[in-house]
């Protein structure tokens, strides 16, 4: 059984906390206590009918308001898969919750009201998914009980919504006209629209294909933490601890190690008390080598002849995410992989309207929820993939050193 | 060490990669945070934090000590496997007792606060006291809806209070440990994990838990719907009759709130079962502290519990 992470997003009644509750339901995630306490509360309030929406409602003051507005985090697994939603908020003003659950999505769920059709909510969502290269899209096509499970209402939706992703980066797209009150292609495929082909929402985050997301060619282990056990048993053991990014390890292999250039190879990588014959991601290994280097955290291991970017100036496109603006020359503290740095904001250079995906060149500063192409030049040295191509090694958080808030999010070019 | 071979398709399984992930996290905070602790309930899942905690840094000791609060009320078995894991890792345990917490005037029994929610001046206390700047905890997104927005690092101001209105983003594994004076970060390495997860890694690791958590024989009585532990501690009210059942826990805590449900589970593969199949939550089933309405747990992580 595998894991599969993904992030959804609808705005406000497109009945996003009805179809996660539904899958959480017919997946039996549910439990009987928390069953009993929504149809007692959905009683109190006087519904006609169970609210399944409520079982989802985290923090009181969202219950009050009744809104989601932060990332919520659900679990469920079948037989087949166990899964992790990032349950995120539709509104243009919480984008950075929307940009942190997709940040470790597998795959992103934007959610439509059939009657409704594409909104420029949805399509904010489809951009905010391509920019942090979830992988796998799938656009629900909800209330279709409310449009008569009609098929050219489905259509037009679907068209649009694929003319409008061609211009994004959108490798893999399935759109699937349901119901989530009413249950139709969630779990099964509905009767009602036997014009529809594909699978039901379960049955394709199911089987979607998500081992060939990652990297297995280039390898960059961040060194984290130094393993030295200073017992006699141990007396010589120098270990690297870490998570490999990308690309698969294995002992014997000639390594080179950044910023100092060194080479050495490796000589064993363990994992408790077993010593493994490969590491691959999203593994967290100590990996020794032969030769007696100097490494320690925030290094980068990777192999001799293929080793990422390293300097100290980026380009980026970088999600602001609190309320005094991102200007020129302001300093921040950046965390890259393992590494910590200062860093001064360069340029910026546009903003992104992503609603229509406008560039503003004349801006002067990045408000709060906002994403612009950003160049920053660092302390030191940070060794870079493009986010395109590597999701850990070209991704980065910028701290404000005052407050120690974590202010942006950023994806290198 | 044993040599083994990794899967020839480069694939992991669920649970190594809940593993992986919460060793990321481990390694994380003993790097970059200084003074970490590991808050020790005797539970199944801080059991679990002691075994990732351990493989995290292997063959090296665990670089931090552990924290167990002492509510006076524990079940003597889950002592005893505290000390039993305690000494095995050579870790440092430090014991903070309620007792202790009262008799110096820490916090005050006016003898209608539980004594779970007693525990959370005695642990904010026993943090400030050593000066720890991170906390793990065994706290799981999926064991209560208000922990469900929980950040991994959970930021905690000066009085230990939570503000989840204003919580960090928390975004890929880059986690943000920065803190002023007097502050401290709650970590939480098991936020992705859920109940069956825990059992299916106990079972598959082969660790030690508590026996109470397999089926036995315990004198019992009915009260506010739970079925609580004869003890010294549990003065029977009106009404109340022992009986002898077959039961098990589903948690550990003070015995005084803690429940038990009637099962034949003797096995870590029949506790995996039963779990799977099971229709209530573990804290529906048997915390009475969670029971008193349904914004309880969020209030208390507001005033700093686990
Ligand atoms: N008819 C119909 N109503 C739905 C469907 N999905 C959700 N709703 C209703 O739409 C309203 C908003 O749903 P909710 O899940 O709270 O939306 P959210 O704001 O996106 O989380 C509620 O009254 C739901 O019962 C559906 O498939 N068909």
């Amino acid at each position: 059984m595998d894991l599969l992470r993904f992030a959804t997003a609808g705005s406000v009644d497109d009945g996003k906390s009805t179809l996660i509750g539904r899958l959480l339901l017919d997946s039996k995630s549910i439990f009987e206590d928390q069953l009993e306490a929504v149809e007692a509360t959905s009683k109190t309030r006087g519904y006609d009918y169970t609210d399944l929406a409520l079982l989802t409602d985290g923090l009181r003051s969202e219950r009050e308001q009744g809104i989601t507005i932060d990332v919520a985090y659900r679990y469920f697994a079948t037989p087949r898969r166990k899964f992790i939603i990032a349950d995120t908020p539709g509104h243009v003003q919480y984008t950075r919750n929307m940009v942190t659950g997709a940040s470790t999505a597998d795959l992103g769920l934007v959610l439509v009201d059939a009657r409704q059709g594409l909104t420029e909510q949805s399509r904010r969502h489809a951009v905010i998914l391509s920019l942090l290269r979830v992988p796998h899209l799938v656009l629900a096509v909800n209330k279709m009980d409310l449009v008569d499970y009609d098929e050219a209402t489905y259509e037009k939706i679907r068209q649009e919504f694929e003319n409008f992703t061609q211009r994004l980066n959108v490798p893999d797209l399935a759109v699937i006209p349901l119901s989530a009150l009413k249950g139709d292609n969630v779990v099964t495929r509905s009767e009602a629209m036997p014009w529809y082909e594909g699978s039901s929402l379960m049955h394709h985050l199911e089987n979607v294909h998500i081992a060939s997301d990652r990297d297995l060619r280039d390898v960059r282990f961040p060194v984290q933490y130094v393993v030295r056990p200073k017992s006699d048993e141990h007396h010589d053991y120098r270990g690297y601890a870490g998570q490999v990014a990308s690309g698969v390890m294995r002992p014997g292999d000639e390594v080179m190690v950044l910023p100092s250039g060194l080479t050495s190879k490796i000589a064993g990588i363990d994992l408790y008390d077993q010593e493994l014959d490969a590491a691959y991601p999203p593994m967290s290994v100590v990996v020794r080598l032969e030769d007696d280097l100097d490494v320690s955290r925030g290094d980068m291991i990777c192999r001799v002849k293929n080793a990422p970017d390293a300097g100290q100036d980026i380009d980026a496109m970088v999600c602001w995410m609190t309320r005094e603006p991102l200007r020129p020359r302001q300093k921040l503290a950046i965390k890259h992989t393992t590494r910590l740095a200062r860093t001064m904001v360069k340029d910026i250079q546009y903003r992104l309207d992503i609603n229509t995906l406008h560039r503003d060149q004349e801006t002067q500063e990045l408000g709060l929820n906002e994403i612009g192409r950003v160049t920053l030049r660092t302390t030191q040295q940070v060794f870079t993939d493009p986010y395109e191509q590597n999701r850990v090694t070209g991704s980065f958080i910028l701290i404000d050193e005052a407050t120690g808030v974590t202010v942006g999010a950023g994806m290198i070019n | 060490m044993t040599r083994v071979q990794t899967n020839t398709d480069y694939r992991l399984s669920q649970l190594d990669e809940l593993e992986a992930e919460s060793i990321h996290i481990f390694r994380e905070v003993a790097a970059e945070l200084e003074k970490p602790v590991l808050m020790f309930s005797g539970g199944k899942d801080s059991i679990v934090m002691l075994r990732l905690a351990e493989k995290a840094f292997h063959p090296a000791r665990i670089p931090f000590p552990v924290l167990q609060v002492d509510t006076g009320y524990d079940f003597p078995e889950v002592l005893a496997c505290r000390d039993s894991w305690v000494d095995r890792l050579g870790v440092r345990l430090i014991v903070a007792s309620v007792e202790q917490a009262i008799a110096d005037g820490v916090v005050v029994d006016d003898g209608k606060t539980t004594r779970n929610r007693l525990q959370i001046g005695t642990l904010l206390n026993a943090i400030e006291e050593n000066a720890f700047t991170a906390a793990f905890g065994g706290g799981r997104r999926d064991e209560e809806k208000a922990r469900a927005k929980e950040r991994v690092y959970s930021h905690r101001d000066e009085f230990g209070q939570w503000d989840p209105k204003n919580q960090r983003p928390e975004l890929w594994s880059l986690y943000n440990g920065r803190l002023h004076e007097g502050e401290h970060m709650r970590v939480f390495p098991l936020s992705n994990w859920t109940e069956l997860d825990i059992w299916d890694y106990i079972a598959r690791e082969g660790i030690e838990i508590p026996s109470i958590y397999f089926s036995h024989q315990r004198r019992v009585f009915e009260r506010d719907g739970m079925l609580l532990s004869e003890s010294e501690f549990n003065p029977l009210r009106d009404g109340e009759t022992v009986t002898e059942r077959t039961v098990r826990f589903r948690t550990v805590g003070d015995l005084t709130l803690t429940g038990c449900v009637e099962s034949s589970a003797g096995t870590l593969q029949e506790i995996v079962e039963e779990v799977a199949a099971s229709r209530i939550t573990e804290r529906g089933a048997t915390r009475g502290d969670d029971r008193f309405s349904e914004a309880a747990m969020e209030d208390r992580k507001k005033e700093g519990y686990f």
